[in-house]
């Protein structure tokens, strides 16, 4: 019976047998004196090694290099981790919205300028490209009066090429705007001008000259109204005739 | 040393490891058994730890795996592999001893003999000097040791048993001289 809790002595003192072998060998211990005096001596010498092993001290110089070489090197917590993963989404995510925005933004104004070629060639086409004939323009503003949720000037053409030949009422993103037609040499010309909020947003503040479809195009935007010029005419009558009806407002 | 997540979270590499510098260093050099070459050991275990803290599984013992970097360090240093060349031939499998004769009273171990005893622990094999070091002063569960010296814990409670009446042996043998 000694022998079998003799065996076991050192793993009671580690601490490491189940609780109820615990209980029967603490049973035993108090009436077995071998295994009690066994039990006292294995218990000294534990101590002795456990004090006698706790021998050597570091150096503070030697502690504060340690220190000093992993100081301040947190953790990349799994939350910081994925905080720091949501934040690069959130900028792909961003970047890519831009992205997006601006080429949508592109897509609406090239639509804008194809909308207004294809406006200017169907009056071309038209049997009736003119629905107020008058080479006058206090003849031709006046027309537009009640068809067209604004008013505009006109510039006086008594010494230059261009020519009058009349205006017609259109319309953009179903708004009304107004389409003036004009004639330089054999060329002709509209001039379109719709309200600046509705084609503000895709174009923005700036004066803009482009070619659409072979056509010279300019653009501005002028007390709340945006203006275009197009047409197969030269870039310099497209551009002259702009400047004539940038003076004119 | 089991951490809650949150905290673990939070916790820095500096604040798990640098309250247990004391024990790794003194670990170290009853191991190495020199201090530059202990210092050079510990320094080596702290820079591999730091780097490899990411890799650290929270939740699982911090220590266990501190003194296990530890100890590889030292088993690739040159003493180590010297140390781990005398045991090899010593096998884990060969049965637990018997419980050797019983300390005689007269021989139990004096403040005095602090000496003696530690000289007795620096001679034993570093396999049976590394698991009573372990259990004895850094009062490591079988588990906990069983992490750090990457063995089963019927290979420590081997060698623990071995290296303790290893002990006594020799401190009967020392006394018998005096």
């Amino acid at each position: 019976m000694a022998d079998h809790w003799t065996a076991k002595l050192e793993t009671y003192l580690d601490g490491e047998l189940s609780a109820s072998e615990m209980r029967d060998l603490d049973a035993h211990l108090r009436s077995c004196p071998s295994c009690a005096a066994d039990v006292l001596s294995q218990v000294q010498i534990r101590r002795a090694v456990h004090s006698a092993g706790k021998r050597y001290s570091p150096s503070s110089e030697f502690r504060e290099r340690i220190r000093n070489s992993i100081a301040s090197k947190p953790r990349r917590s799994p939350m910081r981790m994925w905080l720091e993963a949501t934040a690069a989404v959130a900028l792909l995510l961003i970047a890519g919205f831009i992205t997006l925005s601006v080429r949508q933004q592109q897509g609406r104004r090239q639509q804008v300028f194809s909308e207004l070629a294809d406006l200017h060639v169907a009056t071309l086409a038209s049997t009736n490209p003119v629905d107020v004939v008058s080479t006058d323009r206090h003849t031709v503003k006046p027309w537009f009066q009640g068809k067209i949720p604004f008013t505009f000037s006109l510039p006086e053409l008594p010494n230059s090429e261009f020519t009058l030949l009349g205006g017609r009422v259109t319309y953009l993103g179903q708004v009304p705007g107004a389409e003036l037609i004009y004639q330089i040499r054999k060329h002709q010309i509209s001039v379109f001008i719709f309200p600046d909020r509705v084609v503000g947003r895709e174009l923005g503040s700036s004066s803009q000259e482009r070619k659409e479809l072979s056509f010279n195009v300019e653009s501005w935007d002028q007390d709340g109204l945006r203006y275009f010029v197009i047409g197969d005419a030269s870039r310099n009558d497209i551009r002259n005739l702009a400047d004539m009806m940038k003076k004119a407002s | 040393m089991e951490v809650a997540d949150e905290r673990w979270s939070a916790a820095t590499f500096e604040e798990l490891a640098m309250p247990l510098f004391d024990q790794l260093y003194n670990f170290a050099y009853w191991l190495a058994q020199d201090r530059t070459e202990a210092e050079d050991l510990v320094q080596e275990a702290y820079v591999k730890a730091l780097k490899g803290f990411s890799s650290f599984q929270p939740g699982t013992n911090f220590r266990a795996w501190m003194y296990r970097i530890l100890r590889n360090s030292f088993l690739t240093s040159r003493t180590g592999l010297k140390a781990s060349a005398m045991v090899a031939l010593d096998s884990d499998d060969s049965p637990e001893l018997p419980a050797g004769p019983e300390m005689p009273e007269t021989i139990l171990i004096e403040h005095s003999q602090h000496q003696l005893l530690q000289t007795a622990i620096e001679a034993l094999p570093v396999h049976f000097r590394e698991a009573l070091l372990l259990c004895e002063v850094e009062e490591m569960s079988y588990q906990e040791i069983a992490e750090t010296l990457s063995v089963p814990i019927g290979t420590v409670m081997s060698r623990l048993s071995r290296g303790r009446k290893a002990l006594r042996e020799s401190l009967q043998q020392k006394l018998a001289r005096t």
